[in-house]
């Protein structure tokens, strides 16, 4: 069963090739079953793998399968090769579970929509590419994978092509990610001149030998690796992407922009942690990088007026988390996060697209109101996923998964009070803004009339995904609550355990539990005192947003857009308009001069057969008599 | 030796093929031209044959009269083609293609 591997993301590749080909001529409800059921098998084969997997746990680490070469020269051997470890096998049933409850999701929610066999064709690319990513073997198919998920982000960000600015979104979604591709890109090289191997394992085993911690090499390549993963996973300083992806159907937004594709750079960083625990450095870095996004992200998303805005801020701040978990060395509670955040943040959306489906395509939240009673299902998995978001204590898996990130950071030897307080923060700024879409959206009075509930298709993915954002938690608990330690044992042989400083006891942990679940309890209330309509401040939140500069500044993400326009955009085009340029001065000299000799040259072509006669007679005498010279 | 006369010969016909060639107008006497010079190259290989003892100039000579009626069947069907469009046989007639 094990050997079916070659199948997970074979299928969905299967299925793009189907819907590619013949997608023209299937009918609606044709594409639909091809698209939902090439994900679907991969998910049920995913199942099987995952049982045999497990069955030999503990003595067989990771399972590897070479299909072909793929490059083979001399010097280089690339296979088509798929390794399955304990974090591949995690991020493949995520991928492909969660995938398909998108999917059957998008079958009734693009069901008017032209492009309907495109955007099958294209999602089901994009699980493919993303199963490449995850379960490559060496690192040239992991950025064949890599490209690949960002290409298929860049045609559904654009996938309403007929909207200019949504296509100027996706280009520069494709163009921001690409910085960070590039510099990932170099990093691989360094890696390759190196070792002269591409495969994982080997870089890794052979990078611990020959490395001292802290060297140069080692510094450098994962600074490059860090920067593809910060394009990628849209974090400071390439951050400016993913509010303006949201431009794509909402499907997308949950599939590619919050559980899956975006998640990719903290695998990387995960996959590579040999790498990154050489260079201490740049961990600090990530982690400092993790911190200042989650409090920005956080701070933009509280004054957003679009709900999928707000919920793109937000992705960018819980995966902010991940990334300060990376930082600090907590590898498996960044990969627990990365579990809950991809079953609740899926959630928010899909539940946000039902909200955004039954008003019309209106994504204004000053324009929505007093859903609770109209749409039943939407707002309670709503209130799930902001909860679990928020990090209700006890009842949800966010709080779990916040909790244990929170933790480590406190006890871990590599980090600082103050990036503890700075996290601390954006937990009780979470509360904030997700219940503030909550009552902005789902109380108060009807601004627009909704049209009703969704249908099956709709409502099941998301009475499942709120299953399991409440029950996801429970496979990891800390000491305190009942310490269930299944997700940390199982990814134990994939990743190092997480360092503690000595002499950390469990008051404290009690205590650093008490004050997480304060904060995240605390900004729901201030949400509730602040937006809730009929409370104290409940009446002045319903006004239409301030125009005060601090919040304009907030929401423009705190005003990259502008800098960067400043500092690269403008100048760029002010480069290309001007005309005199030196270099083309030379070219259009040469295109001169060809064109004046082809004038010149052409009055030798006159039809007359004897003129040519003569012309090759007189060129052959010419030609002997320089060879009797 | 005998080769010498033999290849002043073929220097003549050759020349003479070729003075036809540029100063006749009439298509169908190019072509006669053009088939004198074919043979001149012939006689020329025939002759460095003998010369040489060796048989390839016979083959080639072999060669260039295959050749040659390919050539001469080919272009008497073009040659056809162009009296019934153009009426004429004037080879300095047929140059409104500029090529």
């Amino acid at each position: 069963m094990i050997s079916l591997l070659w199948l997970i993301p074979a299928l969905p590749l299967a299925g793009f090739l189907v819907l590619a080909i013949f997608g023209g001529r299937f009918t609606r409800q044709q594409v639909a079953w091809v698209g939902c059921g090439s994900v679907g098998t991969a998910a049920f084969t995913t199942a099987l793998v995952g049982r045999e997997f497990f069955q030999g746990f503990p003595d067989r680490e990771s399972y590897q399968q070479t299909l072909w070469n793929w490059i083979d020269t001399s010097g280089m051997t690339v296979g088509i090769s798929w390794s399955l470890d304990a974090l591949s096998l995690l991020m493949v049933a995520v991928i492909t579970a969660i995938g398909f409850l998108i999917h059957l999701y998008s079958a009734e929610y693009m069901a008017h929509d032209d492009g309907y066999a495109r955007f099958f064709a294209y999602m089901n690319l994009f699980v493919a590419a993303m199963l490449t990513l995850v379960l490559a073997d060496n690192l040239l198919l992991l950025y064949l994978g890599w490209e690949g998920v960002g290409l298929c982000s860049y045609l559904l960000i654009g996938f309403w092509y007929r909207e200019p600015e949504y296509g100027t979104a996706a280009q520069k979604a494709f163009i921001v990610t690409r910085i960070g591709d590039t510099a990932f890109a170099i990093g691989i090289f360094i890696l390759f001149t190196q070792f002269k191997t591409l495969s994982i394992q080997q870089v890794q085993s052979l990078a611990t030998e020959t490395w001292p911690v802290g060297s140069n090499v080692a510094m450098i390549v994962a600074v490059l690796f860090l920067i593809g993963a910060v394009g990628k996973s849209a974090q400071l300083p390439l951050q400016v992407w993913l509010p303006d992806a949201m431009a794509g159907p909402t499907p997308v937004s949950a599939l590619i922009h919050a559980a899956t594709m975006v998640t990719a750079g903290v695998y990387l960083i995960a996959r590579m942690h040999h790498l990154f625990e050489l260079a201490p450095m740049v961990q600090e870095v990530i982690a400092v990088l993790g911190l200042v996004t989650l409090l920005l992200a956080a701070t933009s998303a509280l004054v957003q007026q679009d709900i999928k805005r707000v919920l793109a801020y937000s992705t960018m701040s819980q995966i902010g988390y991940m990334f300060l978990a990376l930082g600090v060395g907590a590898w498996p509670a960044a990969l627990f996060h990365f579990l809950t955040h991809s079953c609740f943040k899926a959630l928010l959306f899909l539940a946000a697209g039902s909200v955004i489906h039954s008003l019309h395509h209106e994504q204004n939240i000053f324009k929505m109101g007093g859903l609770r009673r109209h749409l039943p299902w939407t707002f309670w998995t709503f209130l799930i996923g902001a909860a679990a978001m928020s990090g209700v204590p006890l009842i949800t898996s966010g709080f779990y998964s916040k909790d244990w990130i929170l933790w480590s950071v406190w006890s871990s030897p590599l980090s600082h009070r103050w990036i503890w307080f700075g996290a601390l923060l954006g937990a009780m700024l979470t509360g904030l803004y997700s219940f503030r879409l909550i009552f902005r959206v789902f109380f108060g009075e009807v601004r627009t009339q909704p049209t009703g509930e969704s249908g099956l298709a709709m409502r099941l993915p998301l009475v499942v995904l709120a299953f399991l954002a409440l029950t996801v938690g429970f496979l990891e608990m800390p000491h305190t609550l009942g310490n269930v330690t299944l997700f940390s044992h199982y990814l134990s042989h994939a990743l190092p355990a997480t360092a503690v400083l000595p002499g950390i006891d469990e008051s404290s942990e009690v205590r650093e539990q008490l004050a997480v679940t304060v904060a995240a309890l605390l900004g729901i209330g201030l949400a509730a005192l602040l937006f809730l309509p009929g409370s104290l401040f409940g009446a002045r939140g319903t006004d239409q947003s301030t125009s005060h500069p601090s919040v304009t500044l907030l929401q423009g993400g705190w005003g990259f857009d502008r800098l960067y326009d400043r500092l690269f955009v403008r100048p760029w085009f002010a480069v290309t308009r001007n005309s005199s340029d030196m270099v083309d001065r030379g070219y259009e000299w040469l295109a001169v001069c060809a064109e004046s000799c082809h004038g010149w040259l052409s009055h030798t072509q006159t039809g007359h057969v004897r003129w040519y006669a003569a012309t090759i007679a007189v060129g052959t005498l010419m030609l002997l008599g320089l060879f009797a010279m | 030796m005998l080769s010498t006369p033999a290849l002043v010969l073929a220097i003549m016909l050759f020349g003479l093929g070729l003075i036809g060639l540029l100063s006749r107008r009439n298509i169908l006497y190019m072509l006669l031209s053009l088939e004198i010079m074919l043979n001149a190259a012939a006689l020329a290989f025939i002759a460095g044959g003998a010369r040489w003892g060796q048989v390839d100039g016979e083959i080639m000579f072999l060669f260039i009269l295959t050749l040659a009626a390919a050539e001469v069947s080919v272009a008497l069907g073009i040659v056809l083609q162009l009296s019934h469009r153009f009426r004429t046989l004037d080879a300095d007639a047929f140059c409104e293609m500029r090529g």
